[in-house]
């Protein structure tokens, strides 16, 4: 299986998903943590790739996305985009309507 | 050690830009604000992409985080305003 087709696996088995680095309990990077607080925030529930795990991930996420950096969301197959973005999109209230409430 | 204005230089040449103010003094992360035409219709999404797509290389390597906001010249002249 070649990366972007492990990537298009991983993206479609799991409705949302955070590519990042480090995990939830010890993300290894300030933009990881906040992109997962905001998440915490939502209330929904979500599933994380550590890219530092896989550089391979790590590579091919960013060429899959079109994005430079990591973390990265995914919303149903869909890229919502960084840390920047899941910031604004939680403030203006939108995240919380794209992603499932468990 | 990369400046701020090392990075706006690269964006300018890139991304024809109504306004263009990079922040951030240790070299590796930055805070960029980046009001352009070219972001018109486009999501935020698209506005990001292209502001990295601007940046080309620079951010594989030398630039660990950009922290970018972005908006068009009419969001702009709206928060100008408001901000009088």
């Amino acid at each position: 299986m070649t990366t972007s087709e492990k990537i298009k696996e991983l993206i479609s088995a799991n409705d949302v998903l955070l590519f990042m680095k480090g995990d939830r309990k010890f993300p290894q990077c300030g933009f990881s943590s906040s992109a997962c607080q905001i998440l915490d925030a939502t209330g929904g529930s979500y599933e994380t790739v550590d890219v530092l795990q896989d550089p391979d991930i790590r590579e091919g996420v960013k060429v899959f996305s079109n994005w430079p950096t990591v973390p990265q969301l995914y919303v149903k197959g869909e890229f919502v985009g960084g840390a920047d973005i899941m910031r604004e999109m939680y403030e203006s209230g939108e995240l919380s309507k794209i992603i499932p409430q468990t | 050690m990369l400046q701020p204005d090392e990075i706006e230089e690269i964006i300018k040449e890139n991304l024809d830009c109504v306004f263009l103010k990079i922040n951030g003094d240790d070299g590796t992360h930055f805070d960029a604000t980046i009001v352009s035409k070219s972001f018109i219709n486009q999501s935020t999404l698209q506005q990001h992409q292209i502001v990295y797509k601007s940046l080309g290389d620079m951010m594989k390597q030398e630039i660990h985080a950009l922290s970018i906001k972005t908006y068009t010249p009419v969001q702009w002249e709206i928060i100008m305003e408001q901000g009088k």
